[in-house]
């Protein structure tokens, strides 16, 4: 499947690293975006006016100043403004499951309760969220369903959020050998 | 270079400009541009067109024009306003004079309600004129610049205009030039020319819009506008060229600026067979600034050349440069970008930059930014890139839903609206960016984001 296809199927990804795309206009990108996964649900396009009142209220969510809303994408956001604006897509695209990528590397504590509180607030039982983390911290905001650790592309061991805690105190080298050994 | 020893133009082809000079001296019965004429077509005769032996023509290959007997004197074809109605800066307040194939067309423009201290005529008028003095102010922009073409333009200008602003007036109401090109039964060439002045403290905003009307024409416009800009005044010169497909454009922009005056230049390329821009600009008193702005945005077998050259000639004088393309097709475009920075000239601070997007793998850009520097205490900078688009920007769009092809053409559009972005004048930004989305595809998908 084309990426396109993809975020129309109702998968969605934030990046670890969002891109800066000069000349590419926030909103309207989000507003393409939105429309184009719509129609291919076969929905009716929102007007500019049903846009924005989503845009609002999904703003609040993770705090987003208005003022980058109408900026380039990404353009002279800071790191953590970045990966704001990836949660602040989501809570607008609403997707189906969600791969959230590093999304707490370079982040502060205030950015990370910000979207942490954005992802928790999303959660439901239509909606799945797989994310990618080399630390607890995230887990400690985000209260996981299950853990699962990957090594060389396979799930090498599976728990619930005490594996993770778990994780934090011995670290990863007793699960690969326990890996190995099996 | 002495192009003399190698001239490309077939003899045959000098021969008939020379006739065709014969002729139009014949016609005029007033010219105060006898002397002038005769020395240029001279000029011309001994060296004929450069070959891409000369190193300003070394990437544009001028055969096509230099195998072509044009006639340099049919009268302009009768165009009406219907034609031309779409093509007009309809939401632009603006004095507007519409020439067809080189010549002004006075029932056509609107040159009316001009301010006191304005003065726009058309060249043919002031050419007429009994001792109007045309023939000293003519050429002194240009001294520095001559080649072929220019030679042409003087040997056989009939049009044009002539546009004088007072010192201290400033005008909101912009000068636009729109010059149509209509096809002919024989391939034709206009020379026009346009002298600018401003005075002491004056300003105004010149738009010089070349447009094909059809994609038959084989004509040639080949134009020369000279400006000069007395101490602190300030022009904004938008210079745009969309000629028919097999059309054929060569023009040079000559500018000699004084003490803290500013000209400001939107060069836009983007349509037509052959396009060869020559702006030269001369900083010759303190705080002068010159900022050029360009975009060309070409495909097919299309060829644009961009030559810019700036005179640093005193200390404390300021340029910009920003130049982007965007090439498609078999498309070529070619970028050379001379800052020559002379040897009183301390505390220049100049920069230049270059960037090209090429949209397919047979498109090609050869581009040159060249810096001389003969001062020590300046600050001078230059940058050159061709590049395709970013994949990972592509990939980053598309994750949100975006197909490919409206992904690709945004991302076409967002590195072309750089140099859209910094037009001022909105009736122009506008147009020009409706224009850049006109040449995409997805053009009402990508729409959407602007």
């Amino acid at each position: 499947m084309a990426p396109e296809e993809r975020a129309c199927a109702g998968l969605f990804l934030a990046f670890q690293y969002p891109v800066e795309i000069p000349g590419v206009n926030n909103i309207y990108l989000l507003k393409a975006a939105l429309n184009a996964i719509r129609k291919s649900r076969g929905e009716d396009p929102l007007d500019a006016v049903e846009f924005m009142k989503l845009v609002r209220e999904r703003m609040k969510l993770v705090k987003m100043n208005e003022d980058l809303m109408n900026r380039a994408v990404n353009e002279g956001f800071s790191g953590g403004e970045k990966k704001r604006n990836e949660i602040f897509q989501m809570a607008v695209l609403e997707p189906k499951l969600a791969i959230l990528d590093e999304t707490d590397s370079g982040l502060d504590i205030d950015a990370l309760k910000i979207v942490a509180e954005g992802v928790n607030s999303m959660r439901s039982s239509e909606r799945s969220f797989i994310l990618v983390t080399h630390y607890q911290r995230l887990l400690d905001y985000i209260k996981p369903d299950h853990v699962h650790v990957l090594a060389d592309g396979k799930i090498i061991k599976s728990g619930d959020e005490n594996l993770a805690r778990e994780l934090e105190e011995r670290g990863y080298d007793w699960v690969k050998k326990e890996a190995a050994a099996a | 270079m002495n192009a003399a020893v190698d001239n490309p133009t077939e003899p045959g082809v000098i021969e008939h400009y020379q006739s065709e000079y014969a002729r139009l001296i014949g016609e005029l019965s007033h010219d105060p541009l006898r002397d002038e004429r005769k020395a240029a077509l001279e000029r011309f005769a001994a060296t004929g067109l450069p070959t891409r032996k000369v190193e300003a023509w070394k990437y544009t290959d001028v055969r096509p024009i230099a195998k072509r007997s044009f006639d340099n004197l049919q009268p302009a074809p009768a165009v009406d306003d219907e034609q031309i109605k779409e093509l007009r800066f309809g939401n632009l307040d603006c004095h507007e004079l519409i020439f067809i194939n080189g010549r002004f067309n006075a029932e056509l423009s609107r040159l009316d309600e001009l301010a006191s201290g304005i003065r726009v005529r058309s060249m043919a008028a002031a050419l007429a004129e009994q001792s109007s003095g045309i023939e000293d102010r003519l050429g002194r922009c240009l001294k520095e610049n001559l080649h072929a073409f220019t030679d042409l333009n003087t040997a056989f200008m009939q049009d044009g205009a002539v546009i004088e602003i007072d010192h201290g007036v400033n005008t909101d109401k912009p000068i636009v030039l729109l010059y149509l090109d209509s096809a002919t039964e024989v391939p034709t060439a206009s020379h026009p020319r346009t002298l600018v002045t401003l005075g002491q403290g004056a300003g105004a905003t010149l738009v010089e819009s070349f447009i094909g009307l059809d994609d038959t024409s084989e004509n040639l416009t080949n134009n020369v506008t000279e400006i000069e800009l007395a101490d602190n005044s300030r022009l904004d010169h938008y210079k745009i060229v969309q000629g028919g497909l097999k059309g054929f454009h060569v023009g040079s922009i000559n500018v000699r600026q004084g003490r803290d005056s500013h000209y400001e230049s939107h060069s836009l390329a983007l349509s037509g067979n052959l396009t060869r821009t020559d702006i030269n600009t001369r900083l010759e008193a303190e705080g002068a600034t010159a900022i050029l702005n360009g975009l060309y945005m070409i495909g097919g077998r299309q060829h644009v050349d961009h030559h810019t050259r700036i005179d640093h000639l005193v200390p404390h004088t300021n340029s910009e440069e920003n130049y982007r393309g965007v090439l498609d097709d078999n498309a070529r475009a070619v970028f050379n970008g001379k800052v020559y920075v002379h040897r009183d000239a301390q505390k220049t601070d100049a920069q230049q930059s270059n960037a090209n997007l090429l949209l397919s793998k047979t498109a090609e850009v050869d581009t040159k930014p060249e810096l001389e520097i003969y001062a020590d205490d300046v600050k001078c900078s230059h940058g050159a890139t061709v590049g395709q688009l970013d994949e990972t920007a592509l990939f980053y769009l598309r994750s949100r839903a975006i197909d490919e092809a409206t992904a690709r053409s945004l991302l076409t559009f967002a590195f072309a609206s750089e140099v859209i972005g910094r037009i001022r004048l909105k009736p122009i930004r506008e147009r020009l960016e409706h224009i850049v989305l006109g040449k995409l595809p997805q053009t009402k998908q990508i729409g959407e984001f602007v």
